[in-house]
This record gives structure tokens, C-alpha cells and sequence, in this order.
């Protein structure tokens, strides 16, 4: 049996965030991640996009969080994390004219909420700022302070970050049961994975399962449905398709078939969304790759099926039109955080200071840290760096001149550092170091990869892992 | 930054017979980069027989016919290996940057020749839908797990595809005693050498589908099963024809698409369908002075032809070599 103040359940954006906030003050937080590892849930396919707040309801909580979240990544984290954010800004594009009290609208809403610098644009402003545009985009509302992000490297800064300011995480652990207890100090007994974890708080972050975890605490009233989202990912060699995020106007269920430019560099178009009643349900279809191909191409003509390097769907956790963030008065010690879909990579950081205030509110004490490191070494990405600065790093380390991805242009050295940052699978790797993640798919790196992965964590090729038990790459070595 | 005469990048068999031609034709500083730890290339992985007929008259293993070339490299004077080399970037002006282990050089180079062969087609460029499980994977990759590493990837495959490196891993698989459930190709005939077909499917008894396709891969975990479909000559699914077949392995083998990223970065006119040099004759690009041979040139079904268009490549650096010079001799 092990004690903690606050046990955090899923190590998906909004779990890693609450961590991290929490680290800050004087406590032992534990979290709890049913995956190999974190991010592998919702947050993985998540699009990258940091929201400016408009396109929400203006007295939303959806609204407010995304605008703070968006500040806070922008002022703070992404200096103090090391994270690769870039303010690329958003086109909200109208196909007809008279679509633009809709913009107003949008422009309006997010004044009031403090967006800043909205700005209408006409289609001479257009073709010099994103000339790519299709002959049906007639104007746009322009949002400067939209950006883009890895959502999954997000994810990972603030656990490390957490990690070293004294919180515990656990992957592979699947809460199975929680009974609640009267002994004062201890309110929660859960069970995960066999163990059993105590704790006076307990923060339901689990994503897709939000639902069943609260009912499991004794607090059921809400159920979330999985919306599917496909994307497709463009070659690296399209990275200047667009300057900007392009969106059409949404629509009550989504934001609509977006073009997002990564971080990373490739395109990406996409998401779909269409509710399916299944939370594993993460195929892709012919359907959805012909809705996404047209969308885009409405906006960017010259996309084509053949830029296509990759794809994936994720699940956004849909829970009403709102998050869902709230201490459960009939199970007091539980915060229930659901229904984080859509901006809720944006309003993260916002969103874990929201329920640090929930938690103090509720009793728990907090004494600010005073050895808080708000800082983490930010890992080297050789593909972001100049080769001046590439030839500096291999002085210092040779092995940082050892290539083994050859699309994404990554080192062996940092192959070795994304384990010992806590990459325990082939997918845990690639989302760390882009290796796999290129034209070629891991033709040419994956055995390199294995034998690394083997190296750093002294285990067989066998017990190596795409994604978690049950997705072994190798089923018996060669006598 | 240094000057070298000849630089080469890739050290397959287009890379080495390159090497030796351009050595036997009177270039006297050659340098070989090759991004692995050895030469040869994929010929290493490539253990079946069936290589060097034409070349050398007699009926060789990859790996040993990659050590007839090894040789002829070692016993060739002015050509310097560099392995472990991977170079980042190549400009028009043919000044070249590479990493290797412990060092980033940059290099003005008389000539290039690019032999950096091609990379598998994806799964993902066909594309076929579906969940994304652990247990596909390209033709190739499947090969250097079995061959160079002893890892046995499953235990019941389908191959998509009827390419040789397909039809070579279905028989391959099966000797290692998994078991091949079905080779699925969408067009009317194998895209495979004949006798590849016979010697590697209809002698070990797995079952080729022609005029079919996988229209979906599923799994949780591994792969549980793909579902497979009869087209019409519109490659339309024909109704009703759908079936599944259980695997947990899913090999793709639809073609090699020439890795000419090098060449681009330095501005070379491309053939943007084959992503091959734009250029009248073999070997030659856009750019005088950079060469392309071997399957970065265009893709070959034979190893020995990859062998006999790169020696010209060699001799035509070599020549390329001798007219700037005499022309540099003239202008002084």
C-alpha cells in the first residue's frame, strides 16, 4: 500500500498538466496511466493546434480556459519546458461572401473574451499572405495568436517536468476498482494493476473512460461518446503548402476539415468527426479519407492524394458542449476533469490551475515548493537545428553524429536520451524523436531502434513493444 | 572544407561498381560514403541465390556477391571508404556535408555520383484503411529482421503485393515455418521475376490472389485479420466478393520508390511521378557533374544490371572529370 495526497488518473494532456501544476507545492502526487505510456491515449492524435479561444461559446468554460491556456503557453511554458510553439496564427476562410456576419460574429465573441489582434481579411490580403488559397476562399478572419505545437512532446515536458519536482508516475497501472474509506487522511483506496494506492484527492483525468472511472468513485451522472477524428499526414516536402492553420467556418459538432501546419514540418489535413459508440474504435476508412481529401482541397487546391505519408483517428472524449470540471459533492475528494476534447490541448495549463483552486477550495493544503524546478533541459532535435550547431553537439557527444533514421534525420544519441526520458515502446520513440515517422515508415531504422531500445533498458528483441504488452514486433528468434 | 575528386554516396552495388569503374577509368581520389556499417548494401540481407549470373557466370548469395565487389574495392587504388557517413546535404555547386560518428565533415567535391538506392512503398501510399496494429510490415524490413537480425516477425502472414522481395519473404517465411496464408496482388499478373513466382510461391504451396485487394487491416494489438476483395478492371470491388483471412502479420510489398532526396535538395530537375532524375540518358541529371545510377536512377528488377549501368556511371564521372580539367588547363 502506498499513500498520497492527490492521485491523478491518466497521463494524457490534461493529467500530465494537473501533475505538473501540483508539483509546485508540497505534496505526493501520484499518477496513474493504464497505457505504456503517457500520451497514448486521446492526446496522441491530437492535432498540434494552439487555439486563440475563439470559435468557443464566450461564457463558456471552454472559452475562458482555451484564451488563459493559450497565454500561459505563450508567456510561460514553452520558455520554461522548452517547447517547440510556434504562433503561426489561423485563417477562418468563407467561401461566399455572405457567410461574413458569421466572421463578425466570431471576431466579436472573441474581442470580448480578449483575443487579440482579429482581424477580417479580403482576398487581396490573401493571395499576398497565403497564396495557395483556392479560387472558391473569398475573405477570412485572421487570428495572430493561434499557433502549433507536438501535442504529444506537450505532454511529455510537463510529465518530465513533473517527474523531477517529486511526482510519481506509473504506466501500465489500470485502475480496476476504487472503494472509498473513512480514515480521515485517506479517502480513496484504488486499485490499479493488482496494487493498491490511497489517497485523500482524486483527480479523474482518464480521457475516453472519465465516465466509468467517476461511476467507479461512486459519482456517475455523466457519459462520454467518442467522436472519431481521422487525419492524414502530408510528406515534409509539402511544409510550405500553407503559412498558416486554415479553417472553414465551423459547424455545431466540430471545426470542420482543417489544413494544420506541425511543428514537425509536415501538413497535416483533417480531423473528421463522427460519433461512434466505441471508445477502441481507431480506423481509418475509405470514407473518411474522401471527406478529408475534399475538405482541404476546397481550400488548398493543390493537395493530392499522393503527399500522403501517414494517418491515424483518434477519439475526442465528448461530454455536452462544455468541459466537464467539477469536485463531486456526493464523493468529496473527487474532481471529475471530463470531457477535455477540443481546445483542451490549448487550455491544459489553464485548466490544471482551475482545478488546483478546486482542490484548495475543497481542503486540500498547499505549500508552495521552494526548490521548484519550473525549467526542464529541453532534448536536441537535430532536424531543428543548423548543422554549425549540429557540429558543436557532436563534439561534445559523438554519438550525435550516429544517424538512424535517415527521413526524420535522427541520432542514435537521441534515440538513447528519448529512453532515458522514459520511451519504453517503438511508438514511445517515435513521438519523442520523429524516428519512424517519415517518408519510409521505419523500413530502413526499426532494427536499429530495437537494438537500441535493447541497449538502454537490458531487454530481449522479443519483450520489445510497438505501443504496450499485446503489440510485440517479434514473435521468436532464430534458433 | 576539403576538395575531393569523386564523391560517392552509397555503398550498395551501384555505389562500388561506380567506385571501381570510375578507379579503372584513371580518377585517383574517390570517396565512398556509405551510411552503414559495412558495404554492400541491401545485398547483405539478401541471402538467397540468384545473383551474379550475368555478372560473373555463376549463381551467388547477396551477401556474396557483395564480397565480389567488396574486393574489387579494397584492391582498387584511390578509392577511401567512409562507413557510418549519412550525408545531410548536397548543393548544386556539389559541395557536400556528412555526419558520422564524432564528426560533421563538408566537402567540395570535382563530382557526385548519388547510388542511394530506393525505400519500400507504404502501407500508407496505397493507402489501405484500417486500425494500425503491431505486425506490418514493408517487404524489406521483414527481410532484415529474419536475415541480418534472427528475428522471427510472426507466426502467420499475408503479403500484399507480388513484388520479389515479396514473393522471396513469402518463401522465406516459410521456411522458417511460418505459415503464408495468401500473397494478394491487384493486378493481372505478378509484378515479380517468373521464376520467383514458381520457386517461391507454387513450391511451397501459398496461394497467389491476382485481381484482389486488401481493403482493410484490423487489430487491437498485433494484427487479428485483413479482409480482402476481387476487383473488376476498374480495380472496383466486385460485390459480395469479400472475405477475411486471419494473420497476425501483414507484409507489404508494392514497389520501391528511387530515394532521390539528396538530388532535389540540390535543385536537380525531378520526374516527379517515378521521383527519378529528369534526364535524356541513364545515369545523368539535370546537373553536370552529378550522377545518379542503381535504383536511385531508375528501378531495376537484377542486381547484375544495376552493376553493369553503374560501372558506365563510373566512367562517365571519370570522363566529366577529364573535359573540366582540360578545359581548366586551356583558361590558364
Amino acid at each position: 500500500m502506498s499513500s498520497h495526497d492527490v492521485i491523478i488518473v491518466g497521463a494524457g494532456i490534461t493529467g500530465a498538466a494537473i501533475a505538473r501544476e501540483l508539483s509546485g507545492f508540497k505534496l505526493k502526487t501520484l499518477i496513474l496511466e493504464k497505457e505504456a505510456e503517457a500520451a497514448f491515449g486521446v492526446s496522441k492524435s491530437n492535432s498540434g493546434i494552439i487555439h486563440a479561444g475563439t470559435q468557443n461559446d464566450p461564457g463558456s468554460l471552454k472559452a475562458r480556459l482555451c484564451v488563459e491556456g493559450n497565454r500561459l503557453i505563450h508567456d510561460e511554458l514553452a520558455r520554461d519546458l522548452g517547447l517547440n510553439f510556434i504562433r503561426c496564427g489561423q485563417l477562418i476562410v468563407v467561401f461566399d461572401l455572405k457567410d461574413l456576419p458569421e466572421l463578425e460574429k466570431i471576431q466579436r465573441d472573441g474581442e470580448t473574451l480578449g483575443v487579440e489582434g482579429l482581424q477580417i481579411v479580403d482576398r487581396l490580403w490573401l493571395n499576398a499572405h497565403e497564396p495557395g488559397l483556392g479560387p472558391e476562399v473569398q475573405a477570412a478572419l485572421y487570428v495572430p495568436s493561434a499557433g502549433i505545437i507536438s501535442p504529444y512532446r506537450f505532454v511529455y515536458a510537463l510529465i518530465e517536468n513533473a517527474v523531477k519536482n517529486g511526482v510519481e508516475l506509473k504506466t501500465s497501472h489500470k485502475v480496476t476498482a476504487i472503494r472509498r474509506l473513512k480514515d480521515g487522511k485517506h479517502r480513496f483506496e484504488v486499485t490499479a494493476s493488482g496494487k493498491i494506492f490511497k489517497a485523500g484527492f482524486l483527480v479523474n483525468a482518464a480521457g475516453l473512460f472519465a465516465d466509468e472511472l467517476s461511476a467507479m468513485a461512486g459519482a456517475p451522472g455523466f457519459r462520454i461518446t467518442p467522436r472519431k477524428g481521422e487525419e492524414y499526414l502530408l510528406d515534409k516536402k509539402r511544409e510550405h503548402l500553407v503559412n498558416h492553420i486554415i479553417f472553414p467556418l465551423p459547424t455545431a459538432d466540430s471545426k470542420g476539415i482543417l489544413i494544420i501546419r506541425t511543428s514537425d514540418g509536415n501538413p497535416m489535413i483533417g480531423p473528421t468527426a463522427h460519433d461512434t459508440g466505441n471508445k477502441n474504435d481507431l480506423a481509418t476508412t475509405d470514407e473518411g479519407l474522401a471527406e478529408t481529401l475534399k475538405g482541404a482541397r476546397r481550400m488548398i487546391p493543390s493537395i493530392s492524394k499522393s503527399d500522403i505519408i501517414a494517418y491515424f483517428a483518434g477519439l475526442r472524449p465528448v461530454c455536452g458542449h462544455d468541459f466537464l470540471i467539477r469536485h463531486e459533492e456526493k464523493v468529496p475528494g473527487l474532481v471529475n476533469v471530463a470531457g477535455i476534447q477540443s481546445p483542451g490541448l490549448t487550455a491544459a495549463p489553464a485548466i490544471a490551475r482551475h482545478v488546483r483552486g478546486i482542490l484548495e477550495e475543497n481542503g486540500l493544503e498547499l505549500i508552495p515548493r521552494k526548490d521548484f524546478h519550473k525549467q526542464r533541459e529541453k532534448p536536441v532535435h537535430l532536424f531543428q537545428i543548423p548543422l554549425s550547431k549540429t557540429r558543436e553537439l557532436i563534439k561534445k557527444e559523438p554519438a550525435y553524429g550516429d544517424i538512424v533514421c535517415r527521413c526524420e534525420l535522427v541520432s542514435a544519441q537521441e534515440i538513447r536520451d528519448a529512453v532515458k526520458r522514459g520511451a519504453r515502446t517503438l511508438d514511445g520513440v517515435k513521438f519523442r524523436t520523429r524516428a519512424q515517422a517519415g517518408r519510409c515508415h521505419g523500413g530502413f531504422c526499426t532494427t536499429r531502434i530495437i537494438k537500441l531500445m535493447q541497449e538502454e533498458l537490458g531487454l530481449g528483441p522479443k519483450e520489445i513493444t510497438k505501443r504496450g504488452p499485446g503489440t510485440e514486433l517479434i514473435s521468436d528468434e532464430r534458433k | 572544407m576539403i576538395k575531393r575528386e569523386l564523391v560517392i554516396v552509397g555503398g550498395g552495388p551501384a555505389g562500388m561498381a561506380a567506385a571501381i569503374a570510375a578507379a579503372e577509368s584513371g580518377v585517383k581520389d574517390i570517396l565512398l560514403l556509405e551510411r552503414d556499417q559495412h558495404l554492400g548494401g541491401i545485398l547483405n540481407q539478401c541471402i538467397h541465390p540468384g545473383f551474379g549470373l550475368h555478372r560473373f557466370k555463376a549463381e551467388l548469395t547477396g551477401p556474396e556477391y557483395a564480397d565480389r565487389f567488396i574486393k574489387l574495392v579494397r584492391d582498387s587504388s584511390g578509392i577511401e571508404v567512409s562507413l557510418r557517413s549519412f550525408v545531410v546535404k548536397l548543393t548544386g555547386e556539389k559541395r557536400l556535408s556528412y555526419l558520422k560518428p564524432g564528426a560533421l565533415e563538408e566537402i567540395e567535391a570535382g563530382a557526385v555520383i548519388l547510388a542511394t538506392g530506393a525505400r519500400e512503398r507504404t502501407r500508407e501510399m496505397i493507402p489501405i484503411p484500417g486500425s494500425r496494429p503491431a505486425g506490418i510490415y514493408p517487404a524489406g524490413l521483414a527481410q532484415k529482421m529474419i536475415n541480418m537480425e534472427g528475428w522471427i516477425p510472426g507466426r502467420e502472414a499475408v503479403i500484399i503485393g507480388s513484388g520479389d522481395i515479396g514473393l522471396i519473404m513469402a518463401r522465406r517465411m516459410a521456411l522458417e515455418g511460418m505459415k503464408v496464408k495468401a500473397v494478394i496482388e491487384i493486378q493481372k499478373t505478378s509484378r515479380g521475376l517468373v521464376r520467383n513466382v514458381v520457386q517461391c510461391l507454387e513450391d511451397f504451396g501459398i496461394p497467389l490472389y491476382l485481381r484482389h485487394r486488401v481493403t482493410g487491416i484490423h487489430g487491437a494489438g498485433r494484427v487479428e485479420k485483413v479482409n480482402v476483395a476481387e476487383v473488376d478492371d476498374e480495380y472496383r470491388d466486385k460485390p459480395g466478393s469479400g472475405f477475411e483471412i486471419k494473420c497476425d502479420t501483414v507484409l507489404i510489398s508494392v514497389g520501391l520508390i528511387p530515394e532521390n532526396e539528396l538530388l532535389e535538395m540540390a535543385g536537380a530537375e525531378m520526374d516527379e511521378k517515378t521521383n527519378t532524375p529528369a534526364a535524356p540518358e541513364v545515369n545523368l541529371t539535370s546537373i553536370p557533374g552529378i550522377f545518379a545510377c542503381g535504383n536511385a536512377c531508375k528501378i531495376y528488377d537484377l542486381a547484375d544490371w544495376v552493376s553493369r549501368d553503374s560501372e558506365k556511371a563510373g566512367k562517365m564521372a571519370a570522363e566529366y572529370l577529364k573535359k573540366v580539367l582540360s578545359n581548366q588547363r586551356r583558361d590558364l
